[in-house]
């Protein structure tokens, strides 16, 4: 056995691309494990089609894992694979054209035979033909040293061979020096019920690694030191997970009872998954029979007393739009997360976009002015949850959480809060009449509002004294009874309005990552841009120039000092990937040349891109 | 064991201060005093009794009664208090709604709601027509009827709403009419002595835009030989002398035939509690509108769970098995690392 030297590298960029059915999800989550708790610092990319199985070996059909792993702290998932693992033809054309020249490609060439190659749409045999020259290329027979391997636990060829992304994931593991105990642990776990499954996966992943230690095919295996962390309980956590922690947790400090009313949708049904095993914290879920039942329900629970919760991506928010305009006349506290997706209509559903922002600020019918939440990273979710409840109970409104698909179900390393330093929440229900009457009566009025914040009194049926009816008609100021009055409807609509701007004053003010406190451009963006922005703007310090950054958790109300952040830079660039929603709202609140950059790829911005655009303001400056 | 005494109200009491809008004579208001003057006998607190509507002339309902109310959207009262009442059990939760609402808009959470067996009194005014957008066609109005959105006649072939209902796997389902109101309260106070989702379906005259769509079976002279009161226990028989039967062919369809041309004994008893709604599903064929012979009464009262109790079973049995939720236990409940 030959000894190799191992190299250090300060990042690594894996991506796991195969078919639908391969695995590659499984095999990209494990090795991201592995290498969370080695300690690197690491971000990840799930991207995947919508169908369960698309065609076997077809383009269509390609899922892909990408993770980054790091010594140091990073924000995004990287901009380009430095290695990929192709397990078929398809996996390897569909990536391609982002692979820089001189990246390692390590493939199964058993699965290179006519028809795979065909099926991807290869003329030639690419690992013949001499396209493949310009990168470092390891060929390896996964399927069949997955079949030999699996002949010795009695499994039979064509079941063995879907052990074989446990073979890709033993070769990489070896290769970047991973250790294998928790993945064999976890296989054990995972597949312990079916004993012929865990010695067939078991057997493909020793082989994978012994592979790598044996085969004279590489020269050396990586190192990625662990990054530097805080110190602190860390997880890797996705932004469905922690958004639903968040939400848990929010129930928590308000002492509510959460009651989640939810249709499936991708990419946001890992929420009602998650929160549905959940019930030792008194949740109540609900599949509801359609995306209006959902908030439907939630808004009856809301009603009730519950902390009301309902999850979807943006078709479903759009079906959402009349109940979401009752819970602004109602003004209940409501919260409904919206996981973006590729759209108009069913567009992209596993594809990431941050195109709903319009119809989360304008989607209802009359003026329905409704707080909106946004989270930047797939641990910032769990804030950005707890927020939402916060404004949505203190101000008696739904508010939309804005999360999507790349924060949904990428992840990243995330310190564990001390959860007794997490606020609290105060329902502070009605408990007497609020109002006197000329005779002398006490009654009580249910849009008698809280001077300081205009909300209303939340009370919930049960209380006797308390009984009141509202509806979706426009009500009196005050008694809250039906009332056509002109004046009055007016008055109402301002005093919604007020209530929600109000809530400028009750949220931070905006900060701004400025270095050297004379940057001439700012880059601001809000929801999961933040990574990328964050690593092209470095990028850009890093060649010496300057730039500002700003990212918006609160895209309504803005944050009061927004108007004078923007003022301060000669020149505001806005990436988002869609047309430029949140540069229209600038240019319609501040009257400020906001220069709009878009991507609506179903991919998140790489950072070369951001660079790029800031490159070409600063030149412009 | 003390029991807390439940204050002796009077109608009075259910009503609220607001103006009562609907147009003068409307079958409403007789429903609206039936159930107002029921529900001091219920034994029920106001503070503990909600009133959901949806969109339309029956769902002002809430406004009219002293008691908690949420006046939402078209066809959503449902749904809105499936999340009430499954979060409340402690709450008697009323639904009220028309054929439009409930029917056409709102039909998916009616079905859903029903099958669930969600802890709801659905109460459902059918004049056949809508009311509110001032006269077009509903979902159980019937073929050829000339509306404003109809001047040929109507295509549509309309819902029988007691069909549905136990087509939708209801465990209550019950028939009543505004012209009646001893009747109309035997039947909400069944309806809200059931555990479960009730659906009562009331016959309602419009009298501007359908009006007296029901006379014929409902008028006082027409009852004797237009409705079939359904007695549990009883054999279903109808007419001024109870000549007419209600017999069960060999095919297994009814039939309405005179009694003493086959004998009392072959006349069909009726048995509310039945599991095979089959029997209850027929009986409401007999009828496919109002200008037939028509049964009035609880067609099917079935115990299954209901809803609210066994989301609370699961949650109460979790608690149980893991103990109450512990936040920092779940945060780490995917494997941590620690870093010192």
């Amino acid at each position: 056995m030959t000894t190799r030297h191992t190299e250090q590298l300060d990042r690594v960029v894996i991506r796991f691309a195969g078919d639908s059915g391969d695995g590659m999800q499984l095999t990209g989550d494990r090795f991201t494990a592995t290498s969370a708790t080695l300690g690197n610092d690491l971000a990840t990319f799930p991207d995947f089609p919508a169908e369960i199985r698309a065609p076997a070996g077809t383009l269509a059909g390609v899922s892909a894992f990408q993770v980054a792993i790091s010594d140091h702290e990073i924000s995004t998932p990287g901009d380009s694979p430095t290695v990929l693992v192709a397990m078929n033809p398809a996996g390897l054309k569909a990536n391609m054209a982002v692979m820089e020249r001189g990246t390692t490609l390590i493939i199964n060439a058993d699965a290179f035979d006519e028809r795979s190659l065909t099926k991807a749409g290869y003329a030639e045999n690419p690992l013949t033909d001499g396209s493949l020259n310009q990168y470092t290329v390891y060929e390896v027979p996964m399927t069949s040293i997955t079949q030999a391997a699996g002949k010795e636990a009695g499994v039979k060829p064509r079941d063995a061979e879907r052990s074989k992304n446990f073979f890709a994931l033993g070769l990489v593991s070896w290769l970047y020096t991973r250790p294998t105990d928790a993945t064999l642990e976890w296989i054990h776990a995972k597949f312990g019920g079916k004993p012929q499954v865990e010695d067939a996966n078991t057997r493909a992943f020793r082989a994978g690694y012994d592979f790598g230690e044996t085969a004279e095919l590489f020269d050396a295996r990586y190192e990625v030191r662990p990054s530097t962390f805080e110190p602190g309980d860390y997880v890797n956590v996705s932004g469905n997970t922690a958004l639903s922690w968040g939400l848990i947790a929010a129930a928590s400090i308000s002492k509510l009872p959460m009651f989640l009313g939810s249709y499936p949708i991708t990419p946001a049904s890992d929420i009602l998954h998650e929160l549905s095993k959940r019930k030792e914290f008194g949740i109540r879920t609900f599949q509801a029979e359609d995306e209006i039942a959902g908030i439907g329900s939630a808004l009856g629970a809301a009603y009730g007393g519950s902390l009301g919760i309902t999850t979807t991506s943006g078709p479903g928010l759009a079906l959402k739009g009349e109940t979401l305009g009752l819970a602004v006349s109602l003004e209940l506290p409501l919260v409904v997360v919206n996981i973006q997706r590729g759209g108009p209509s069913t567009g992209l559903p596993t594809k990431t976009e941050q195109a709903d922002l319009l119809q989360a600020m304008y989607g209802r019918h009359g003026e329905a002015p409704v707080p909106i939440v946004a989270a930047k990273s797939p641990s910032d979710c769990f804030e950005a949850a707890i927020e939402a409840c916060r404004i949505a109970v203190k101000y008696r409104t739904p508010v939309i959480l804005l999360s999507d698909g790349y924060l949904g179900n990428g992840t990243e390393p995330w310190k564990l809060p001390d959860v007794t330093k997490l606020g609290t929440i105060e329902p502070n229900f009605a408990t007497a009449p609020n109002h006197e009457n000329a005779d002398g009566t006490s009654v009580f009025w249910p849009y008698l509002r809280d001077e300081v914040t205009l909300a209303r009194p939340w009370a919930p049926p049960g209380v006797a004294g308390l009984e009141h009816r509202i509806g979706g008609l426009e009500k009196a100021d005050g008694s809250g009874n039906v009332s056509y009055d002109n004046a009055n409807h007016e008055k109402m609509v301002h005093l919604r309005e007020a209530k929600i701007a109000g809530i400028a004053n009750d949220i931070p003010d905006l900060e701004v990552d400025d270095e050297s406190g004379d940057a001439k451009l700012l880059v601001i963006g809000w929801g999961s841009t933040w990574g990328s922005i964050a690593a092209g703007v470095q990028r850009t310090r890093a060649k010496g120039e300057k730039v500002a950054q700003a990212h918006l958790r609160h895209l309504n109300p803005f944050p009061k000092n927004l108007g004078e952040v923007l003022s301060r830079y000669e020149r505001v660039l806005v990436p988002e990937m869609n047309l430029g929603q949140l540069s229209k709202m600038l240019r319609a609140e501040y009257l400020v040349d906001a220069q709009s950059l878009s991507k609506m790829q179903g991919s998140p911005f790489r950072a070369a891109e951001i660079e790029a655009a800031i490159a070409e303001q600063l030149g412009a400056l | 064991m003390t029991t807390v005494e439940i204050p002796l109200t009077t109608r009075k009491d259910w009503s609220s201060d607001q103006e009562v809008k609907w147009c003068p004579g409307c079958g409403d208001y007789s429903i609206l005093a039936a159930v107002q003057m029921l529900m001091p006998d219920l034994g029920v607190r106001r503070e503990n009794t909600v009133f959901v509507s949806g969109i339309g002339c029956a769902a002002r309902f809430p406004y009219y009664m002293s008691t908690y109310g949420l006046h939402s959207i078209h066809g959503r009262a449902p749904a809105i208090a499936t999340g009430l009442s499954t979060t409340r059990p402690d709450l008697d939760v009323w639904v009220v709604s028309g054929d439009g609402d409930s029917l056409s808009i709102g039909g998916n959470h009616l079905i859903h709601a029903l099958r669930r067996n969600v802890n709801l009194n659905i109460l459902m005014f059918n004049n056949q027509i809508y009311g509110l957008t001032k006269g077009q066609y509903s979902p159980t109005s019937e073929e050829g009827k000339i509306t404003k959105s109809t001047p040929f006649g109507s295509l549509d072939h309309p819902f029988n709403p007691v069909s549905l209902a136990i087509g939708a796997e209801a465990t209550f389902v019950a028939r009543t009419h505004d012209m009646d109101r001893a009747h109309m309260q035997e039947m909400f106070r069944r309806a809200h002595a059931h555990k479960g989702a009730s659906f009562v379906e009331v016959y309602q005259n419009c009298n501007v835009f359908n009006d007296g769509a029901f006379e014929g079976i409902t008028a006082k002279d027409n009852r004797a030989e237009m409705l079939i009161n359904l007695v549990h226990g009883e054999p279903i028989r109808f007419g001024a002398d109870l000549q007419h039967g209600v017999v069960q062919q060999s095919n297994g369809a009814l039939e309405i035939v005179d009694v003493a041309s086959v004998g009392l004994d072959k006349v069909l008893i009726h048995d509310e509690h039945r599991e095979d709604p089959a029997l209850s599903f027929a009986l409401s064929r007999l009828s496919s509108g109002p200008t037939m012979p028509t049964p009035m009464g609880v067609f099917r009262d079935v115990q299954r769970s209901e809803y609210g109790e066994s989301m609370t079973a699961q949650v109460e049995a979790t608690k149980a098995k893991r103990g109450d939720g512990d936040l920092a236990a779940l945060l780490r409940s995917n494997s941590f690392w620690t870093v010192d």
